[in-house]
């Protein structure tokens, strides 16, 4: 796999130390982004369909429609963990475009940090505004 | 390495194309998360916040974006599963290419009276009800 597809970080340098060092990191992230793929199918479209097409679509969408639907438990888990797979699974599939694109080592790492920064904030803030929403702060 | 064909670089043909697309459409819905994220956390300062800002997603300039994710969101999704075919499924990288046409059709199917829905919605916030 990483002959076939070799992103630079794998790349060991010839007469390198680290070669001993191999993890199985890439393999796992692989498989991440295809089993959060198969689940996101189900999330996201479900939440594009309802929010765009069904009923009156994005025209009817306020914040008594938001406080109507996390009133309610199994919309609340829908959208917390359609927020943290399309979040990591975005990250993740960013990290992969940055390691294709970015060729000097301090652009490639000062690019991920910020990558990883931002992300770590949307997930944050995100999960926060789900668990603190007050139906009643008007 | 072989010898790189002359005056392309890369193989090209719908495979390369179907990659190009699904990278392209993964960015954009990334970057359109973080905004989405951001606007949905105003429910957090005030309804009146909030509503303001939804009412952008109401105009009908915004609306024709909002076809534009579903399109972007759709495509990826479908050809993520296609993806998901060629690595697991073990005729997968022998009906590639026959996927791909049919997750384009599909996709035309579902985006033809989805785009009709959501500009319905537009047109009878603006001009009021129609038949
Ligand atoms: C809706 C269901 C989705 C499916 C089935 C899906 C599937 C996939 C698959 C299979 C990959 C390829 C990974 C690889 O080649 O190793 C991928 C890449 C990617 N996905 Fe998704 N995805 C979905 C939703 C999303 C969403 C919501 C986002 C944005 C937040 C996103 C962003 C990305 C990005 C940025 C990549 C990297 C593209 C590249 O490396 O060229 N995906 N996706």
């Amino acid at each position: 796999m990483s002959l076939a597809n070799s992103r630079r970080p794998s790349l060991a340098a010839p007469g390198s130390k680290r070669g001993e060092q191999r993890s199985n990191f890439e393999l796992y992230s692989w498989l991440f982004m295809r089993i959060s793929g198969i689940v996101l199918v189900f999330l996201v479209l479900g939440h594009l369909f309802i929010m765009n097409i069904l009923d009156g679509g994005v025209q009817r969408i306020n914040f008594a429609f938001v406080a109507g639907r996390w009133a309610s438990p199994f919309w609340q888990i829908w959208d917390l963990t359609m927020l943290w797979l399309a979040m990591l699974h975005g990250t993740n599939g960013l990290r992969t475009i940055i390691n294709d694109y970015a060729e000097r080592d301090q652009t490639r790492f000062w690019m991920k940090m910020l990558l990883y920064v931002s992300s770590g904030f949307i997930i944050l803030l995100g999960t926060l505004v789900l668990f603190t929403f007050d139906p009643n702060i008007g | 390495m072989a010898i790189a064909p002359v005056g392309t670089l890369y193989r090209g043909r719908e495979g390369m194309w179907s990659w190009v697309a699904h990278r392209i459409t993964g960015i954009s819905v990334f970057f359109f998360l973080y905004v989405h994220v951001m606007d949905t956390a105003l429910v957090r300062v005030s309804p009146e916040a909030y509503d303001l800002v939804i009412a952008t997603y109401k105009t009908p300039i915004v609306a024709l974006l909002e076809v534009g994710l579903v399109g972007a969101v759709l495509y990826h999704a479908l050809n993520g599963l296609r993806i998901i075919a060629v690595d697991f499924w073990a005729q997968g990288p022998r009906y590639q290419r026959q996927m791909l046409w049919g997750i384009v059709g599909l996709w035309l199917l579902v985006m033809v009276p989805g785009a009709y829905f959501m500009m319905m919605h537009t047109a009878e916030a603006l001009f009021g009800s129609t038949p």
